[in-house]
C-alpha cells in the first residue's frame, strides 16, 4: 500500500480547479502552474519507474481490506507497464504543456486549455493506474470529454466538424464499452480485473465469453482508432492546437485504447486462439492500410495522423503474435521477445510522433499553413526545427541510430521466430512506404526551394517551442538505449513479466 | 428475459438513428438512445428475483435485497452522460453558427 499512488489522479485534478479559480486574479497562472503541475507528475512517475522493478503495488480506496479474499472497494494498482505508460503519459505532457507556453499565446480564453489539459491527463493516468473495470470506464470519459473540448479549441469550422465526429465515434464506443462492463459484472458480479480472473478461471460460457470480450475488443479498438474503426482519428488529430495533436496522438490513443487492451486481454481474459488471431490480423491491417492511406496526403497533420494508425499497428501485431505463442503454449521466450518488442514501440512511438507533431505545430506557427505544397526552403530559416523533424522522420521510419530502429526490428524478429514470415515481410515493407512517405515530407517542407525565393520572413520558433522539440528528439536517441541488456532487464523486462505470467498480478492483488 | 432483449434493441435503435439521420441534433439524440438503454441494461443485471430495495432491515434478516452495486454505477454513469450530452449540445450550436445548418451532408470540410 503505497500512498503516493493515487497522487497521478489527485495532482492534475486538483491544478485543472486551480487553474479555473485563481487564473481569474493572477495574470498567466495558467501556464506556469499547469508546466508546474505536469513536472510534478513526471518526477514522480520516474521515481516510481526506477522503485517499483518487479513488484505489484495496490492502493485500496478509502482503506477497504478483501473480505475472504475478494477485494472491495476501489483499487489502485502500480506495476511494470504501468509505470513505463505513466511516465510517457506525463513525460509527453509536460513538454506539450510547456511547448504551449508561446503557441497557445495566438488564441484567445488560454486558461480554460490548460484547466483542459491537466483534466485530460488526470483522466489518462487514472485509466492506467485504476484496477478495476468501472473505473477504467470514468477515467476514459473524463480525458475523453476534455479531449473533445481540445480538439474543438480553435472554434472553426474544421475543428468543429471534427470534434462532431470524434464526439459521436467516441460515444458509441464509450456505450459499448459499458456494454460489456455491465455483461461482465452480470455473471462475475465483480468489477476488480483481478478477481474477474479468478472467478472466470472455475470455467465460463464460451459463448458469454466471447462477446464478452468481441464488445470490449470493439469499444477499446474504436478508442485506439485501429484500423476498421479509424474514421475519426485524421480528422481529430490534425484538427487540434498542434501540442494537443501531440498528447492526442502520442499518448491518449496509447493509454485508453492500446494499454486498456493489452492489459485486459492478457490479465484478464484467458487468452484463446481465436481472439489472438483477431488481434493479430487488426494489427497487420492497420499497419498496412493506414500508411499506405498516409502516402497521399498533403496535410502535415493528416500525414502524421494516418502514420499514427500505421504505427500503432505494429504495436497490436507484435503484441498479437505474442498473444498466439502463448495460446499455442510453445515457446515462451518468442513470445516474451514479441511483448516486448511491442511495448518498446509503444514508448518510442511516443516520443517521436509527439515530436513530429509538435515539429507541425513549429512549421504552422512561422508559416501559417499545413500544406506541403506551399512550403519549402524551410531548413535554411529554421534549422532547429529541420534538424529535430530530421531526427523523428530518421526515428519513425526505423533508420539504425534512433529508437524507431530497435524496436521495429525486435518486432520483425519475434515474428520471424514465430514463423510467420508473411507478418515479417509485411513490416519491413510497411516500414520502407513509411520512410518513402517521411522523405517526401522533408523534402518538400525543408529542402525544396521555392519561387518566391527568401523574402518572406520566415523565423525560428521562440525557446519554450525550441525547447521542448529538441528535449524530445534526444529521447528519441536516448530511447534506443532500452534495447541494450542491462537497461532492457530493468526497464521492460517487468513490463513484459507482468504480462507473460498469467497468475501473477491476481495473485499479487487479491493476495494481499 | 425479455426485458434484456427490449435493451439490446433500444441500443440498435438507437445506432440506426446514429447512422441514417442526418439532422446534427437527431444523431445526438439517438446517441442519447443508445445512452440510455445500456444504462437500463446495467440497472438490470442487479435486479433479483423477488428482491426488495437494499436498506438492510435488521428486523427481518432473511429479506432478499437486489444488487446496489449496479445502481451505483448507473448513477455515475448518468451523471458522465449528462456532460457528454451538454458538451455534444454546444458542439452542436456552434456548428450550426458557422455552418447555417442542421443538415450533415452540408458539413464535409474535411475529408480524404
Amino acid at each position: 500500500m503505497n500512498p503516493l499512488i493515487p497522487l497521478f489522479v489527485i495532482i492534475p485534478l486538483t491544478g485543472a480547479f486551480l487553474i479555473m479559480i485563481l487564473s481569474r486574479f493572477i495574470r498567466n497562472f495558467g501556464r506556469y502552474f499547469a508546466s508546474l503541475v505536469l513536472l510534478l507528475l513526471v518526477i514522480i512517475s520516474f521515481y516510481f519507474l526506477f522503485s517499483t522493478g518487479e513488484k505489484v503495488t495496490v492502493y485500496k480506496a478509502g482503506g477497504w481490506e478483501p473480505v475472504n479474499g475478494v477485494p472491495v472497494g476501489i483499487y489502485m494498482v502500480l506495476d511494470g507497464f504501468t509505470t513505463l505508460v505513466l511516465c510517457i503519459i506525463n513525460l509527453i505532457g509536460f513538454l506539450s504543456v510547456f511547448y504551449s507556453i508561446s503557441y497557445m499565446s495566438k488564441y484567445t480564453s488560454e486558461n480554460y486549455f490548460y484547466s483542459l489539459f491537466c483534466l485530460m491527463t488526470a483522466g489518462m493516468n487514472g485509466v492506467v493506474i485504476s484496477g478495476d473495470l468501472f473505473n477504467i470506464f470514468v477515467f476514459l470519459e473524463i480525458s475523453a470529454i476534455s479531449s473533445y473540448a481540445l480538439v474543438a479549441f480553435g472554434v472553426e469550422k474544421n475543428e468543429l466538424e471534427a470534434t462532431f465526429k470524434y464526439q459521436v465515434l467516441g460515444g458509441i464506443a464509450s456505450f459499448i464499452i459499458l456494454f460489456g462492463i455491465g455483461f461482465i459484472y452480470w455473471k462475475a458480479k465483480t468489477l476488480n480485473i483481478a478477481d474477474i480472473r479468478v472467478v472466470f478461471s472455475s470455467g465460463y460460457d464460451k459463448s458469454y465469453y466471447l462477446l464478452v470480450q468481441i464488445l470490449l475488443l470493439t469499444g477499446f479498438g474504436l478508442k485506439a482508432a485501429i484500423i476498421p474503426f479509424h474514421a475519426w482519428l485524421p480528422d481529430a488529430h490534425s484538427s487540434a492546437p498542434s501540442p494537443i495533436s501531440a498528447m492526442l496522438s502520442g499518448v491518449l490513443i496509447k493509454a485508453v485504447g492500446i494499454y486498456v487492451i493489452i492489459r485486459l486481454f492478457f490479465n484478464m481474459f484467458a487468452i484463446s486462439q481465436g481472439m489472438s488471431v483477431l488481434i493479430t490480423s487488426l494489427g497487420a491491417l492497420s499497419m498496412v492500410i493506414g500508411v499506405f492511406l498516409a502516402i497521399g496526403q498533403w496535410d502535415i497533420k493528416r500525414l502524421l495522423a494516418y502514420h499514427s494508425i500505421s504505427q500503432m499497428g505494429y504495436v497490436v501485431l507484435s503484441v498479437g503474435i505474442g498473444m498466439m505463442m502463448i495460446s499455442k503454449g510453445i515457446r515462451n521466450e518468442v513470445a516474451a521477445l514479441a511483448i516486448t518488442g511491442g511495448i518498446f514501440h509503444l514508448i518510442n512511438h511516443a516520443a517521436f510522433k509527439g515530436l513530429l507533431f509538435l515539429n507541425a505545430g513549429a512549421i504552422e506557427y512561422a508559416t501559417g499553413t499545413r500544406d506541403l505544397h506551399e512550403m519549402g526552403g524551410l531548413g535554411k530559416h529554421m534549422p532547429a526545427t529541420a534538424a529535430t523533424s530530421f531526427t523523428a522522420s530518421m526515428a519513425i521510419s526505423g533508420i539504425p541510430p534512433f529508437n524507431g530502429f530497435f524496436s521495429k526490428l525486435i518486432i520483425i524478429i519475434a515474428a520471424i521466430m514465430a514463423k510467420y514470415y508473411l507478418l515479417a515481410a509485411l513490416a519491413v515493407i510497411v516500414s520502407i512506404i513509411t520512410l518513402a512517405s517521411f522523405l517526401k515530407f522533408q523534402r518538400y517542407a525543408f529542402f525544396n526551394k521555392t519561387d518566391d525565393g527568401n523574402d518572406r520572413k520566415i523565423k525560428e520558433v521562440p525557446f519554450p517551442m525550441l525547447f521542448s522539440m529538441i528535449v524530445l528528439s534526444i529521447i528519441c536517441l536516448l530511447l534506443s538505449m532500452l534495447a541494450l541488456p542491462g537497461v532492457r532487464e530493468t526497464i521492460l523486462t517487468p513490463a513484459t513479466d507482468i504480462l507473460m505470467d498469467p497468475s501473477k498480478y491476481p495473485s499479487q492483488i487479491t493476495g494481499i | 428475459m425479455i426485458p434484456y432483449l427490449m435493451c439490446f434493441a433500444l441500443f440498435l435503435t438507437g445506432l440506426y438513428g446514429v447512422i441514417t439521420r442526418r439532422n446534427l441534433v437527431k444523431i445526438a439524440i439517438s446517441l442519447s438512445v443508445m445512452e440510455f438503454s445500456t444504462f437500463l441494461f446495467l440497472a438490470l443485471t442487479g435486479y433479483v428475483e423477488g428482491g426488495v430495495a437494499p436498506i438492510v432491515d435488521p428486523a427481518d434478516p432473511v429479506k432478499v435485497y437486489v444488487d446496489p452495486l449496479p445502481q451505483a454505477l448507473v448513477l455515475t454513469a448518468i451523471v458522465i452522460g449528462l456532460a457528454t450530452t451538454a458538451m455534444i449540445m454546444a458542439v452542436i450550436i456552434r456548428i450550426y453558427r458557422k455552418y447555417g445548418t442542421f443538415d450533415i451532408r452540408e458539413i464535409k470540410n474535411l475529408r480524404g
